[in-house]
């Protein structure tokens, strides 16, 4: 039997695969939303002012990901994270999979997985555990679309209410969790405050569009809201933690 | 034409989707067979059976709640690359903010599916240069100073995009906004389970809204 390297090159490779694959997927996607949207009618400047504004708003979340890689590498090595946290996967999802399926195992999560079985046991579980959403995406995101169209058909504005409802039950089930910890003292209100000089950076940036007309702005108002809130909780944490 | 775009995007979605799920596998079976490691059968099942119970639930309610919002090509983008709620979705909202479009219409199928591909592509290689340059990054990203940052990254996400759009459907936000500060605030466990708490949070407000529609008040 071969040595075990939870950093072998094969592992490594393969994943890399993977991930390709999935960046073409993306190019894909985009390609033929980009060239609808322009048939469309939309003019370029808008999807180039839309592709740009995700590019800046999605760095400090991928960032943090990177975080969750480092945090799994250290029992799983780098392949296995670097592909889980880039395909499907999130670390709240991850994380727990992988340590249920090591205690199953009875291994510690605390240092590298030694043996090449329990390492393939770990990645069968944490794949074929974390997989129900693509496959119902795969065989029913047509039903469920046709649905929401059917929807829409009968009564538009409902329709686009019951959207609007969809998105408002979502930010709401994340905003109440930032309240969880408010009862455990001054500490458990870090969340909360950050969550509003969050808000109030994103209302400075409002008045700078609205009323000073600094344009730019509104395409990097959310990742500048985000960014600002995040640096701001440095000083929060430290006055109150 | 209309309907061409959006049947083509089935389509489109349904190969490569099934073909990423094939993908998935070839990491466990190769490391399987490059070690000549098949994990055994019992011990599978165990280590699946403490996972899947929840996790298909998650997924499923998942698939149900975000496609909508995400649209089509959004959808067989964002299952297939993932951390929907706490990069995919808020990213294509607030595109669709941007591009002055609506969620469930053509146009803001096409820029969710847009902004929701530059996303998953620059995850992907954020992600690639982290890990080629981790020895490097491990202790600027594991230090103490942005420690709180990292830890609070959810707040200052859902902090700024609350107040554009809260404000602005603030009647429908407000019943299930009330459910889940009193919710969350009893139960502070429950923050580990916020996603199964999503489509609660979605049912709340749809019954809200329903009752708001037909008195009126939207």
């Amino acid at each position: 039997m071969r040595d075990f390297d939870l950093n072998s090159i094969v592992l490594f490779v393969t994943a890399g695969v993977i991930i390709l694959f999935v960046i073409a997927q993306s190019v894909f996607f985009l390609r033929q939303a980009w060239r609808r949207a322009r048939e469309l009618g939309i003019e370029a400047r808008v999807l180039r002012r839309v592709a740009r504004s995700s590019v800046v708003f999605t760095i400090a979340p991928a960032i943090a990901i990177i975080l969750g890689v480092i945090t799994l590498s250290r029992f799983l090595g780098l392949p296995l994270p670097w592909l889980r946290l880039s395909v499907l996967g999130a670390l709240t999802y991850e994380l727990p999979a992988a340590t249920s399926a090591a205690a199953a195992l009875g291994v510690p999560v605390s240092e590298g997985v030694t043996d090449p079985k329990t390492y393939s046991t770990i990645a069968w579980v944490m794949t074929l555990g974390i997989m129900s959403g693509l496959i119902i995406v795969t065989l029913f995101l047509k039903k469920i679309q046709g649905g929401i169209q059917s929807l829409k058909k009968r009564d538009t504005r409902w329709g686009e209410i019951f959207l609007t409802a969809l998105f408002m039950g979502m930010i709401s089930a994340f905003l109440g969790m930032i309240f969880a910890d408010i009862t455990a003292g001054l500490k458990g209100w870090i969340p909360v405050f950050v969550m509003i000089i969050s808000s109030l950076l994103m209302l400075i940036c409002g008045f700078f569009v609205k009323v000073l007309k600094v344009k730019w702005m509104e395409d990097y108002a959310l990742p500048i809201s985000m960014l600002g809130a995040m640096a701001l909780s440095i000083p929060i944490t430290r006055l109150l933690g | 034409m209309k309907t061409s775009y959006s049947e083509k995007v089935h389509t489109w979605g349904r190969i490569w989707c099934s073909l990423a799920l094939v993908m998935l596998m070839l990491f466990p079976a190769a490391a399987s067979i490059y070690y000549n490691a098949w994990p055994d059968g019992m011990a599978l099942l165990k280590g699946l059976m403490g996972v899947v119970p929840i996790f298909w639930t998650v997924g499923a309610i998942e698939a149900f709640t975000y496609s909508p919002m995400l649209g089509s090509g959004g959808s067989y983008l964002g299952f297939v690359t993932g951390n929907i709620a706490n990069l995919k979705l808020p990213c294509a909202l607030n595109a669709m903010e941007i591009a002055g479009v609506k969620p469930g219409t053509e146009e803001g199928e096409l820029i969710s599916t847009i902004s929701i591909a530059v996303s998953s592509i620059v995850t992907t290689l954020i992600i690639i240069a982290g890990v080629l340059l981790l020895s490097w990054l491990q202790p600027i990203l594991e230090s103490e100073l942005l420690a709180p940052a990292f830890a609070n990254i959810l707040p200052a996400l859902f902090g700024a995009l609350a107040v554009v759009f809260i404000s602005k459907n603030w009647k429908i936000a407000l019943a299930p906004l009330l459910f889940m500060l009193v919710l969350f605030i009893a139960v502070p466990s429950l923050a580990e389970s916020v996603s199964v708490l999503v489509p609660v949070g979605a049912i709340i407000a749809i019954a809200a809204a329903r009752v708001l529609y037909k008195k009126g008040y939207l």
